[in-house]
C-alpha cells in the first residue's frame, strides 16, 4: 500500500499510457459488435498487422535514433499511413472473407466465432510463417529483413528517445508517455465526431440502433459494415503505431494477449458503447498497474479478470452501458 | 455400407491365413548387428526430440543445425554405411511428448536420442525413454531435479540451474560489487528455477522481487517497481522474447543499473530487438565461447551463415557421443553403458558423465554484450 | 442432402436387431481400433494408440461442452480452467500433498470440478450472452495463472509421479502390422489387456473409450429427460421459458456444473496416464480448441460434437508432415467449414428444420425487397 501511494504517479502515467492502446484497440470490437453483434475475435490479428506495418516502413526509410525533429515527423506521419492501410485492409479483407459468407446464408452467430477463431488462426501464423512464404516466391533474399527469424521478435530501431520532459513527483514524464496519450485521446475524439456527425456515421448508428428499420430507410447494410470494419482497423493501426513507439518490439502472436485485454475493456466499459471503450481501456490500464502494486505483478492479469466480474455483477450491461446506436456516440 | 464390407471379409480372412503360416513379427525387425563387436551397423538412426515448429521452435533448430553438422561429418567417414536423422518435433508441449517418446521408442532403429530440448517435455517423455532403455542426451534442459528420478537413461550435456545459478549470484557480488541486486523471473520453470537459486545466494542483499509472465510485452508496473526499489543491478531469470523489451523499457525509463541474464538471453535476437538497450548486459552461460572451438565454429558458420547459436555446440556434442557409439558397434540396449563410460573432449566442454548422468565437467563463463556482440569476459571462477 | 445423413438416414431405417448387431460391431471395431493399425487412418508421426486417448479426451470434453453450449446455449470461451481443476485434483491429492489412489482420486476430482462450476456459475449466469463468454474466459486464464504462480500447486515446475489407474495384467494382445501391404499379426508388438504402465498407451485409450460410452448413455438419459426439454427452452427464448414456469437460472447452472464434472472428469483421465501435469497443459488456446469442436461438429448434436472433436485433435496429429503448416490449415479449414457447414457436420435435427423455415422466410423477405 506505501509502495502504492509512492509511486502513485509513476503507475498512473504508465497505466494511462497503456490504457489509450486498449482502448483505441477496444474500440474496433466495439464498432463491429455494434452493428453486427458478434465478438469479432481476430481483431487481434488486425492489430499485429499493424505493428508489423509501422515497423516495416521505418526500416525501408532508414529510420533510426538522434534523427532531426523534421525527419522524426515524416517517419512518424509514415508510420501512421501505413499501419492505419495496413490494418484497415486487412479489416476489410477479414469481413470480406470470413463474415459475409456467413451473413448471406444465416449461420448461427457461433459458426462467426468459428470463423473468426479461424482467421485469426490464418492471419497470425501468415506473419509467422512469412520467411517460408517468402522462400516459395523467390524473395528471400531480398526481404531477408523483414521475413528473416519470422518467429521471432522484430525490434523497431528507436526513432524518438524518451527524454523526460517534465517531472512530477520523482516521476519523469517523458515525451512519448505525452505523444501517446495525447495522439490517443485525440484519434478518439476524431472518431467520436465521426460517428456523431458525419453520413457514415449516422449509418452506423442507425445499423446498431435497428438494421431493419435502417434498410427500410435505404441505409446499404453491407457498405455500413465495410466501413464499420474498416474504421476498427483504422483505430487498430493507430494503437499499432503507438505500440511500437512505446513498447518498440512485435511478433506473430502479439495481437493475442493485447486482442483479450481490448475485448475485456471493451465489455467493461459497455460493448457497443464507443466511449464506454474509451473509459474501460483506461480503466483497465490503470486496474492493472495499481492491482500489480498492490498485491504483486504476477497477479497483473487475475485482478484485471476480477474486476470485470465484479463490474459485470453490479452493472451488467458495463460501466456506461450498450449504446452505440442509442446515445449519441 | 455393403460394399464396405464386402472388402473387409477377404481382408480379414487373409490375416488370419497369413498368421495361421506363421507370419509372425513381419515389419519390426529386431535391432541388427547386436552381436557384431566392432563394425558399425547400417541403417541406424538417432532422434532429434524437442520443438522444431510452433513459437518455441527457435532453440530446437539451433540444437538440429548442431547435430546435422555432427551428423554429416560422420557420415563423409563412413559413406557407405550412413546414419539417417529421425525428428520428434514436440513443438515443446508436454502434451504431445509421450506420444512421440513411443513412437521412437517403437522404431528400432533409432538407437539414441538428442533431447528433449525442454525440461518439461524431458518430464513427460523421459519415463517412457527409461523403461525402453533408450538412451537421451538432453543438450538444453536445465532443470536440476531431472536428475533426481533415478532414470538411467537420462544424460546432460552441459550445467544445470543450479551450477549456473552460485556462478551468476557470484558475479552479481564479487565482479560486480552489487549492493542493492533486485531479481525478477519469467515464472517459467526454467527462469524461476534459476532466479530462486540467485535469490537464495544473494540472500538479504536483494532489495526487490518480481515476477513477469511469458509473451508479456508491457512491463511499466515491473520498471516502477526496479527504479523505486533504487537497485543498481537487476538480475532476470527467463528468455530473450521477454528481455529484449523488459531492458529497453527500463532503459527507456532512465534505469542505468547493470542488467544480467543467464543462457536462456544468449541469444542474437535479444540483440537484434533491444538494440543499444542491449549494450553492457551481462549473460551467464555453461557453455564455452565459440572461440574455444575454432574449427566447429568455422564449420557452422560454412553451412548455416551464421555463428554458432545457443546450444548448437551442446547439440553436436550430444549427437557425436551417439555417432561414437555407433561407430564402436553398439545398439540400443549397449549404448546406456558407452555413453556412461564416455570421456572425451567434445567441442563445449570435456564430455563425461557423473553417476545421476550430470555433466561432470562444468564450467559456467560470463558473457558481455558490447558492440552489438557478445563477447566473452571470461570463466566464473 | 450429404452423404452422412443419407447413411445416417438408411441407418435409421434398419430392423432393430440388426441396428444392434452393427452397433455392437461398431464398439469392437472402436476398441480394436488401435491394435488394427489401419493404414490412412493410423497416424505416421506419432503413436497411434497416444493419438486416440488424446482424440478420446477430446471427445469427452466436447460431450461435456455440448451441454453447457450445445443445450443450454451458454458460450464458455474458460472450460480448459474445469479441465484443469480435475487434472490438478488427481495430481496434488495422488502426488503433491498426499498419495491418493487414482481411482479415489476421481471423483474428488469430478466434485471440485461442479464445486468450481456452480461457483463460477452463481455469480456469472446472470449476465447476458456475450459477456458470460468473456467472464469464463477470464475464469480460465485465472486458474492457469493461479496453477502457475502458486508453488503449492507446483508453480511452473508442475506436479510429477501422478499415480495411474490401478490395472492388472491378464493377457496379451497382439497388434496388425501393415508394413508389407497386406495385415500380418504380429506378435512381437502386443498390448497387455488392462496394464497401465509407461509406456504402451493404448489401455489408457480403452479406459476413456469405456467412460465416453458411459458419458453417452449419461447424456441421452438427461437430454431426453424435463431437464433436457428445459435446457431447449431456455436456449431457444429465455424470457418464454420463464414466464412458462421454467427457473431458467437454475437450469443454466445445472447445464454449467454438469459441463463442468464432465470436464473435470476428463482431466482426471488426463493425469492418470500423463504422470505429469503442468501449466503448459492448460492453455488458453484449449478453450478455443474446445468450442471450436463444438461448433464444428454441430452444438447440440451429441454425434456431431463427437465428429467435431475428432476432426480438431486427430487431423493435426495426422498431418504431422504439414509441420510449420499445420495451424495455418487448421485455421483455413475452420473458415472453409463455418461457411459450407454452418449449423456444423452433423446439425442437431431441429436445426435442420429450423434452417428450412428460415430459409423459406428468406425467399418471402427477400421478393418484397425488392419491390
Amino acid at each position: 500500500m506505501q509502495y502504492l501511494i509512492d509511486n502513485f504517479f509513476a503507475l498512473t502515467i504508465t497505466g494511462v499510457t497503456l490504457g489509450a492502446v486498449y482502448a483505441l484497440v477496444a474500440l474496433g470490437y466495439t464498432l463491429v459488435y455494434g452493428v453486427l453483434r458478434l465478438i469479432n475475435f481476430a481483431h487481434s490479428e488486425v492489430f499485429m498487422f499493424g505493428t508489423f506495418a509501422a515497423l516495416w516502413v521505418v526500416m525501408l526509410l532508414g529510420g533510426k535514433g538522434g534523427a532531426s525533429v523534421g525527419q522524426v515527423v515524416f517517419w512518424v506521419a509514415m508510420m501512421f499511413l501505413a499501419a492505419m492501410a495496413m490494418s484497415g485492409l486487412i479489416a476489410i479483407l477479414l469481413e470480406r472473407v470470413a463474415y459475409r459468407p456467413l451473413r448471406k446464408r444465416h449461420a448461427p452467430p457461433l459458426i462467426a466465432l468459428i470463423s473468426a477463431i479461424g482467421a485469426s488462426f490464418v492471419l497470425s501464423e501468415t506473419m509467422g510463417l512469412r520467411g517460408k512464404i517468402a522462400v516459395w516466391v523467390g524473395l528471400d533474399t531480398t526481404l531477408a529483413p523483414y521475413v528473416g527469424n519470422a518467429r521471432n521478435n522484430a525490434g523497431m530501431p528507436e526513432i524518438i528517445t524518451p527524454q523526460p520532459v517534465f517531472t512530477i513527483r520523482d516521476y519523469a514524464v517523458t515525451n512519448v508517455d505525452i505523444f501517446v496519450i495525447i495522439g490517443a485521446v485525440a484519434i478518439m475524439v476524431l472518431l467520436d465526431q465521426f460517428v456523431k456527425r458525419s453520413r457514415l456515421g449516422r449509418g452506423i448508428r442507425a445499423v446498431a440502433q435497428d438494421p431493419e428499420s435502417a434498410a427500410l430507410m435505404g441505409v446499404n447494410r453491407d457498405r455500413v459494415i465495410q466501413v464499420t470494419f474498416l474504421v476498427g482497423g483504422v483505430m487498430a493501426g493507430a494503437a499499432a503505431v503507438f505500440y511500437m513507439l512505446k513498447i518498440g518490439i512485435t511478433r506473430y502472436d502479439a495481437g493475442f494477449i493485447l486482442g483479450v485485454k481490448a475485448f475485456t475493456a471493451a465489455v467493461l466499459g459497455g460493448i457497443g458503447n464507443l466511449r464506454g471503450a474509451l473509459l474501460g481501456g483506461f480503466v483497465l490500464g490503470l486496474a492493472e498497474n495499481y492491482g500489480s502494486a498492490l498485491v504483486g505483478t504476477q497477479w497483473k492479469d487475475v485482478v484485471a479478470f476480477l474486476l470485470l466480474v465484479v463490474i459485470l455483477l453490479f452493472r451488467p450491461t458495463g460501466l456506461l452501458g450498450e449504446s452505440l446506436g442509442k446515445a449519441r456516440a | 455400407m455393403r460394399s464396405t464390407m464386402k472388402i473387409a471379409v477377404p481382408v480379414l480372412t487373409a490375416a488370419f491365413a497369413l498368421s495361421a503360416c506363421g507370419t509372425t513379427g513381419g515389419g519390426t525387425t529386431a535391432a541388427p548387428a547386436a552381436s557384431g563387436g566392432g563394425s558399425a551397423a547400417c541403417d541406424l538412426k538417432i532422434g532429434m526430440f524437442g520443438a522444431l515448429t510452433g513459437p518455441n521452435a527457435n532453440l530446437g533448430i539451433y540444437i538440429q543445425n548442431g547435430v546435422n553438422l555432427a551428423l554429416d561429418d560422420y557420415n563423409a567417414k563412413h559413406p557407405t554405411c550412413k546414419v539417417g536423422l529421425e525428428n520428434y518435433d514436440s513443438q515443446g508441449d508436454p502434451t504431445q511428448a509421450p506420444g512421440l517418446a513411443k513412437k521412437a521408442i517403437d522404431d528400432k532403429k533409432v538407437v539414441g536420442i538428442v533431447g528433449p530440448a525442454f525440461s518439461g517435455e524431458s518430464k513427460a517423455a523421459d519415463p517412457l525413454f527409461n523403461e525402453a532403455g533408450l538412451v537421451t542426451i538432453t543438450p538444453s534442459a536445465t532443470n536440476p531435479a531431472l536428475a533426481d528420478n533415478g532414470w538411467k537413461t537420462f544424460f546432460r550435456v552441459l550445467g544445470n540451474d543450479a551450477t549456473q545459478g552460485p556462478a551468476a549470484a557470484k558475479y552479481i557480488k564479487d565482479t560486480l560489487k552489487s549492493t542493492k541486486p533486485f531479481v525478477m523471473d519469467d515464472a517459467s520453470e526454467y527462469g524461476k528455477g534459476l532466479a530462486d537459486i540467485v535469490r537464495k545466494d544473494l540472500g538479504s542483499a536483494v532489495v526487490g522481487n518480481d515476477t513477469i509472465q511469458q509473451k508479456q510485452t508491457d512491463f511499466s508496473a515491473s520498471v516502477t517497481k526496479v527504479k523505486a526499489s533504487g537497485a543498481d543491478t537487476l538480475f532476470f531469470g527467463g528468455y530473450s522474447p521477454e528481455a529484449a523489451p523488459l531492458i529497453k523499457q527500463l532503459r527507456d525509463a532512465g534505469w542505468k543499473g547493470t542488467f544480467v541474464v543467464a543462457d536462456g538471453v544468449k541469444d542474437q535476437s535479444y540483440i537484434d530487438n533491444a538494440k543499444a538497450a542491449a549494450e553492457g548486459t551481462i549473460i551467464t552461460c555453461p557453455c564455452v565461447p565459440a572461440d574455444v572451438a575454432p574449427d566447429f565454429q568455422k564449420a557452422y558458420k560454412a553451412k548455416y551463415n551464421s555463428d554458432p547459436n545457443t546450444y548448437s555446440g551442446e547439440g553436436y556434442d550430444a549427437a557425436t557421443i551417439l555417432l561414437d557409439g555407433i561407430a564402436a558397434g553398439k545398439d540400443r540396449a549397449t549404448m546406456v553403458d558407452f555413453v556412461k563410460s564416455y570421456d572425451k573432449k567434445g567441442v563445449t566442454k570435456q564430455l563425461k558423465f557423473d553417476a545421476k548422468g550430470e555433466s561432470a565437467d562444468i564450467k559456467v563463463y560470463a558473457y558481455k554484450v558490447e558492440g552489438g556482440n557478445i563477447v566473452s569476459v571470461g570463466e566464473i571462477k | 442432402m450429404s452423404p452422412a445423413t443419407a447413411l445416417l438416414d438408411r441407418a435409421r431405417a434398419m430392423p432393430k436387431p440388426a441396428k444392434i448387431v452393427l452397433w455392437a460391431l461398431f464398439g469392437v471395431f472402436l476398441f480394436a481400433l488401435p491394435l488394427l493399425n489401419l493404414p490412412l487412418i493410423s497416424t505416421p508421426g506419432a503413436d497411434f494408440g497416444g493419438v486416440l486417448f488424446t482424440v478420446a479426451t477430446y471427445v469427452l470434453v466436447a460431450l461435456g461442452l455440448n451441454i453447457v453450449v450445445g443445450y443450454a446455449g451458454l458460450l464458455d470461451l474458460g472450460y480448459v480452467g474445469f479441465y484443469a481443476v480435475g487434472a490438478y485434483t488427481v495430481g496434488v491429492l495422488g502426488s503433491q500433498h498426499g498419495s491418493v489412489p487414482w481411482l479415489w482420486a476421481v471423483p474428488v476430482a469430478v466434485v471440485a470440478a461442479l464445486v468450481s462450476g456452480v461457483l463460477l456459475g452463481a455469480p456469472t449466469l446472470r449476465v447476458r450472452g456475450d459477456y458470460l463468454a468473456i467472464v469464463t474466459l477470464g475464469f480460465g486464464e485465472i486458474v492457469r495463472l493461479t496453477l502457475v504462480n502458486s508453488q503449492w500447486l507446483g508453480g511452473a515446475q508442475g506436479i510429477s509421479n501422478i499415480p495411474r489407474p490401478p490395472g492388472a495384467e491378464l493377457f496379451d494382445v497382439p497388434s496388425i502390422d501393415w508394413s508389407t501391404g497386406a495385415p500380418i499379426i504380429d506378435l512381437g508388438n502386443t498390448t497387455t489387456f488392462l496394464k497401465f504402465g509407461i509406456t504402451d498407451q493404448i489401455p489408457y485409450y480403452w479406459l476413456a473409450l469405456a467412460v465416453i460410452l458411459l458419458v453417452i448413455l449419461f447424456d441421452h438419459l438427461v437430454k431426453s429427460s424435463r431437464v433436457g426439454r428445459a435446457w431447449e427452452a431456455t436456449r431457444e427464448d429465455e424470457d418464454a421459458a420463464e414466464l412458462m414456469g421454467v427457473p431458467t437460472f437454475r437450469f443454466k447452472l445445472l447445464a454449467f456444473a454438469l459441463g463442468a464434472c464432465i470436464g473435470g472428469l476428463s482431466g482426471a483421465l488426463f493425469a492418470g496416464k500423463a504422470g505429469f501435469i503442468s501449466p503448459d497443459s492448460f492453455q488458453l488456446l484449449l478453450s478455443i480448441l474446445f468450442v471450436a469442436a463444438v461448433v464444428v461438429g454441430g452444438q447440440g448434436n451429441r454425434w456431431g460434437v463427437i465428429l467435431g472433436a475428432i476432426v480438431v485433435s486427430y487431423f493435426p496429429e495426422r498431418f504431422r508432415e504439414f509441420a510449420d503448416f499445420r495451424v495455418l490449415v487448421f485455421g483455413l479449414a475452420l473458415m472453409v467449414l463455418a461457411v459450407f457447414r454452418p449449423q456444423g457436420l452433423i446439425p442437431p435435427r431441429r436445426a435442420v428444420r429450423a434452417k428450412k423455415v428460415d430459409e423459406r422466410l428468406d425467399a418471402l423477405e427477400e421478393g418484397e425487397a425488392r419491390v
